[in-house]
């Protein structure tokens, strides 16, 4: 019914299948967008956040998929201005997902705070010494960068690409894209920075506050460090679930693999510079403020010293080991188990830094706050993640997406 | 703002007197506090140790209204907001809330280390007739925006408005006081310009008890507190377990 | 008011629209251009 939209030389499902797998994605998302508009129109009170609880757990999910959405810019980086041409393969799923990612983000943003209407004041009324300015206008900047990144390919739809000038928008688009992906990396580096920059600016929170340099705290560095090795760990995850769904494989497992052994010793080097900040922080930083290492971990029924463990042994050191040895990632298993946890650890890491922060008591006659969640804050976090099915499932079917698909897949 | 512990009853008179003077809104159950809005709480410390040396105090916690790192206006708040709704004023030392600017993002609740800040989570809802009582010199806030304590800056809006119509440009010390500290029996607030010379602040900071909360995060905050019990200073701050004070 | 922080945020912020901005307006205005004004070519056959 559909085929004149769909590219050549590919199969897709048959229509009514796609349409019944676009209702169920539709229901989740329709349960979402509920809780949003209870959130718009009766406030926040719609969530569990309280006084000593204002960020939660969307604002969670912001960071995290932030994080993870730096498989983009960094996808975008290493071919375009280091040269890595194999992985042209996989830049365009890279830049999708990213897409999803920030247009999630900004979503979430646009729900977080207590008077949506009056979001534009972050621009009007910009603090340059804030780091969350920053964050909005990096961000809005890159999505912007990540938008004309995206309509090349959704001008190389079959019909699309038959309108003139749609056809010569696309390839002049598809010309000058290395100064765009340069940008794209610049905002990038700033607007990831200026995320771990939020937490460690705090110097009323000794739990976040972190020594820098110049006005950078040093998790402004890591940040962007951490997403640009863990980002392109979710592109080739979700790359994975795309394959196993379609059951076809669509990118050639040397694509992933440069990725996968780029990603791990950028997530090596990390964990190193992770572990020496830990550390100092732990040494130094916290001390000079009161508090000993275990302070941040004793006396509440959640935040214990195996999220330390977790964070940095499990979720960084064993993916790092794994992806930056040759038989680690030519071994399926190992290199998912690899993936995934490097996936992990990103969304540990941002997890630490907003929500642990809020549950750490700073006056030494409060007590740790603990927090759940309300069905409205899982509701619209689990929004964005049917929106991205939703836009993948519409973007695999009818754009030229994976450029090696035809070549592993031939016509029967 | 000096407050002497060791005169501070407990009784609760100051929180009551800010949410009256300030339109601060209240819920309909109030017992759930976690998202309460007072912009004056009151503590209640102890010292741990079993009967018969349990020793009790109350601690009142208005806004600290630091100034930051140095002492040059970069609260911790102040520095964090990204639309410039909150500001720290050389002249006066207050760290002022503008409520039209804030879009509620709660990033200087997470900066506040004293959690001196709230945010309005719901729209304010008054009692039937009420809004007819409400004070006419603050303006209430609506839903989705941070509010905190403004060392009543109202209050020094009018005497200022007062002593320029006298023609002067300096406030008596009994001109500009906050309704927390008029409205607690025991005179434990004491509420002055703590660099100007005749005001008691002045001399009361100086007492070798005196002390703030949080000192080491030099947030330099100015509101000192007074008590002649040690393990009450050293509740102010936190500590290594081997460091002396 | 134009201290370092300023500096920095404001010149890469206006580096960044300017870059983004000079792109698109070549992209859109080439294609623009060949398909509405320059008739004369006829490049999408390839």
């Amino acid at each position: 019914m559909d085929s004149a939209l769909i590219p050549k030389g590919v199969k897709r499902c048959p229509t009514w299948q796609f349409a019944l797998w676009i209702g169920a994605a539709g229901a989740v998302l329709l349960w979402g967008v509920v809780a949003m508009l209870l959130c718009w129109f009766k406030g926040l009170n719609q969530t569990n956040m309280n006084d000593s609880y204002g960020f939660a757990l969307w604002i969670w999910a912001d960071l995290a998929v932030i994080a993870l959405g730096g498989g983009a810019f960094f996808t975008g980086f290493l071919r375009y201005i280091v040269g890595k041409d194999e992985l042209k393969n996989i830049i365009n799923y890279a830049v999708l997902i990213g897409f999803i990612c920030y247009s999630s983000a900004l979503l979430i943003l646009a729900i977080d705070i207590g008077q949506p209407l009056r979001g534009w004041f972050i621009f009007w009324h910009a603090n340059v010494h804030s780091m969350l300015t920053e964050v909005a206008f990096c961000l809005t900047c890159y999505f912007g960068v990540l938008t004309i990144e995206y309509v090349p390919l959704i001008l190389e739809n079959r019909q699309i690409d038959k309108v003139p000038f749609f056809h010569r928008l696309g390839h002049n688009l598809h010309e000058v894209m290395a100064v765009f992906a340069a940008t794209g990396a610049f905002l990038s580096f700033f607007h990831q920075g200026s995320l771990g920059g939020v937490p460690g600016v705090l110097f009323g929170r000794p739990f976040a506050y972190r020594e820098g340099i110049f006005i950078w705290p040093w998790t402004f560095f890591l940040y962007t460090w951490s997403a640009a090795a863990c980002g392109p760990c979710f592109t080739i995850l979700i790359t994975w679930i795309t394959e196993k769904i379609t059951k076809k494989k669509l990118v050639k497992q040397n694509v992933i693999e440069l990725l996968a052994k780029i990603s791990g010793w950028m997530i090596g080097t990390y964990i190193i510079a992770k572990i020496i900040d830990t550390w100092y922080w732990a040494k130094v930083t916290a001390p000079s403020a009161g508090f000993n290492l275990m302070d941040f971990y004793s006396n509440n029924p959640f935040y214990g010293i195996w999220i330390l463990i977790l964070e940095i042994v499990i979720c960084g050191v064993v993916p790092a080991v794994i992806l930056i040895s040759e038989k680690g990632r030519k071994n399926p298993v190992a290199l998912m188990t690899g993936i995934v946890l490097a996936v992990l650890g990103a969304c540990v890491n941002r997890w630490v830094m907003v929500l642990q922060v809020m549950a750490v008591p700073v006056l030494s006659f409060e007590s740790w706050a603990m927090y759940y969640p309300s069905w409205q804050e899982v509701a619209t976090t689990i929004l964005p993640v049917a929106y991205g099915v939703i836009l993948i499932s519409f973007s695999y079917r009818y754009l030229p997406i994976f450029p090696q698909e035809q070549e592993l897949n031939p016509e029967a | 703002m000096v407050i002497d512990l060791d005169k501070c009853t407990g009784c609760g008179a100051c929180m009551v007197a800010c949410m009256a003077e300030n339109n601060v809104p209240f819920k309909e159950d109030e017992s759930k506090k976690l998202d309460s809005i007072t912009w004056l709480r009151v503590y209640r410390l102890t010292n741990g140790k079993s009967f018969p040396d349990t020793d009790i105090c109350y601690l009142p916690r208005p806004c600290q209204h630091c100034g930051g790192k140095g002492d040059h206006g970069h609260s911790p708040c102040v520095s964090v907001c990204p639309a410039t709704a909150t500001d720290y004023s050389n002249d006066t030392g207050i760290v002022s809330q503008i409520y039209t600017r804030c879009f509620g993002c709660r990033y200087c609740m997470a900066a506040c280390p004293y959690h001196a800040r709230y945010f309005n989570w719901w729209d304010p809802v008054w009692p039937d007739g009420m809004e007819k009582y409400l004070s006419p010199n603050v303006s209430v806030r609506m839903r989705g925006i941070v509010e905190k304590c403004s060392f009543c800056f109202h209050r020094y809006q009018i005497a200022m408005e007062k002593a320029h119509y006298e023609g002067r440009g300096e406030l008596e010390e009994n001109e500009y006081q906050t309704a927390c500290t008029q409205a607690c029996p025991a005179n434990a607030i004491t509420f002055g310009d703590l660099s100007n010379p005749e005001h008691a602040v002045y001399e009361l900071k100086k007492n070798k008890n005196a002390f703030r909360l949080l000192e080491r995060l030099q947030t330099n905050p100015k509101v000192y507190y007074i008590s002649g019990r040690e393990w009450v200073r050293r509740a102010g701050d936190n500590y290594l377990k081997d460091e002396k004070k | 008011m134009w201290d370092m922080s300023h500096m920095v945020f404001m010149g890469g912020l206006w580096y960044a629209l300017t870059i983004i901005g000079l792109g698109m307006t070549y992209c859109i205005g080439k294609a623009f251009y060949d398909t509405f004004l320059d008739k004369g070519k006829d490049d999408h056959h390839h």
